[in-house]
């Protein structure tokens, strides 16, 4: 059984501690363009992010969500433009202090601990403590000599994500990690980011999942075309959207 | 036909009468060829690792250089590693010719390119999937290294499998730099050679068929063993 009073105070614990030191945020998008293949996927996007939030980030397909995220994490590198992290250029400390989850988990071929002690071993905090401890904030403890490539859909993802989570990013970047999974494992992926959220890690979540956006976004980034079209707080961007293509998108029709 | 039979029968005495001269040559052939695998395994497992992840000029050369490799004639091979060896040779002073060592370092020479060579395209596929997520994850070259190797072990498995085969079955390089020597350098397929040189093709045929049945029972096991991984999804 999880025990809310130690988990709560090391939440506390973790906010206190991430306001202490220096957060790599907020992070700055100027005049980002990224092209490939002749194609300009990513097209003049400015953009600032700021700490302690969730940013869902929508678009119809090819708006370029996954290409600016990548951008944004450092695994592509802009055709033009630049991406500022609290100030200082991209380097790896600054990757160091982000996690990314794909929307198809990259598990490695170990059990479900072993995948979790990797992420750990990489700063240095390995112990079996920490190792339950994630494990059990992620609900996987049963599991947790399991083969990871034999879990369920919502299993892996809540691995990848509880892995992503074990070195206590800053930032949480999360390429549609709920898409074709259960209801159940979807709520269960919501309460494990709203309490990294609660915990100060700033998200920055791609969905498509309207419903999803309302319950988790402060605010929603909407993109089409490489461009940002829209920004504006979770509640008025259902309401109201300001541009048509959002309105469009919101409607069910197709966006081209 | 006859001789196969009487082969069998024979075989069959000489391994149930457990004579000592066959377990020798044997025991040898398993330690020289195991031997080279180690070896071959401790270079060809990380050159193999290297190519794999990395890119660099000139890769694809590299690649096909190790995959040409692959098919050494065991006799050049034998014959370079006696030329060094022999007493004129540079490595001359060590007295390795005509001594298990020089057995091994031929095996070593012939199988390491066949590790190198297949262990890249299985660290190379392993490395397609896991890239992103170390690279996001900042993972350092040597973890990621070890990492790979370590998941793909099943699969390496049957990479030195591969290797083991070529090793313990060939007989060009070993019967040029060990010699043949009864009690010292003689191993099942130099012994298969001589006693069919004699004639006596029921004893090399009998020894044909031990080392037949090493070959199958090594398959075997590791097979068995990689089924058992991939049923634990770890293949």
């Amino acid at each position: 059984m999880l025990d809310t009073s130690t988990v709560l105070g090391e939440a506390a614990e973790a906010v206190a501690f991430r306001e202490a030191k220096d957060s790599i945020l907020p992070v700055e998008a100027r005049g980002l363009i990224f092209e490939a293949g002749g194609k300009r996927l990513i097209d003049g996007i400015d953009l600032r992010l700021t700490t302690g939030s969730v940013t869902m980030i929508m678009g119809p397909n090819g708006a370029g969500k996954s290409v600016l995220i990548r951008l944004l994490h450092g695994l592509l590198q802009p055709t033009s433009g630049k991406i500022i992290w609290g100030g200082k250029a991209f380097d790896q400390t600054v990757r160091k202090r982000q996690a990314m989850v794909f929307q198809t988990p990259v598990l490695l071929r170990r059990s479900v601990a072993a995948n979790i002690a990797f992420a750990l071993r990489l700063n240095g905090a390995a112990s079996p403590e920490r190792c339950s401890q994630v494990l059990e904030l992620a609900g996987l403890t049963r599991q947790a000599d399991q083969p990871a490539r034999l879990l369920s859909g919502g299993e892996c993802q809540r691995l990848a994500i509880a892995r992503a989570l074990a070195t206590e990013p800053d930032v949480l970047f999360l390429d549609e990690p709920t898409v074709s999974l259960d209801p159940a494992s979807v709520l269960a992926i919501e309460e494990i980011i709203a309490r990294a959220r609660d915990r100060g890690v700033k998200i920055i979540f791609i969905t498509h999942d309207t419903g999803q956006a309302r319950r988790l976004g402060d605010e929603i980034v909407f993109l089409h075309r490489g461009k940002v079209v829209e920004r504006s707080r979770g509640g008025s961007f259902f309401d109201a959207p300001a541009s048509s293509e959002a309105r469009d998108y919101l409607a069910g029709r197709i966006v081209l | 036909m006859q001789d196969f039979a009487q082969a069998f029968g024979l075989a069959f005495d000489l391994v149930l009468a457990a004579d000592p001269d066959l377990l020798e040559i044997i025991g040898l052939s398993l330690r020289v060829s195991l031997s080279a695998l180690v070896i071959s395994c401790l270079i060809g497992l990380p050159f193999g690792a290297v190519v794999g992840m990395t890119r660099f000029r000139g890769r694809g050369g590299a690649i096909i250089f190790m995959n040409a490799l692959m098919g050494l004639p065991p006799v050049v091979v034998g014959l370079c590693v006696y030329l060094m060896l022999s007493r004129v040779g540079p490595l001359g002073w060590m007295a390795l010719l005509y001594t298990p060592m020089a057995m091994i370092i031929a095996q070593t020479i012939l199988i390491t390119p066949i590790i190198a060579a297949l262990s890249r395209q299985v660290i190379e596929d392993l490395h397609t999937e896991y890239a992103e997520q170390f690279r996001s994850m900042c993972v350092p070259v040597p973890m990621a290294m070890g990492a790979l190797l370590w998941d793909a072990r099943y699969s390496l498995l049957t990479v030195a499998l591969a290797g083991f085969g070529r090793a313990v079955a060939e007989v060009g390089a070993v019967i040029i730099v060990g010699g043949n020597i009864d009690h010292l350098t003689r191993v099942m397929t130099t012994a298969i050679a001589l006693e069919t040189s004699k004639g006596d093709l029921a004893l090399a045929l009998a020894l044909g068929v031990v080392l037949l049945t090493i070959s199958l029972a090594v398959n075997a096991a590791v097979m068995g063993l990689k089924a058992t991984a991939a049923r634990y999804a770890y293949a």
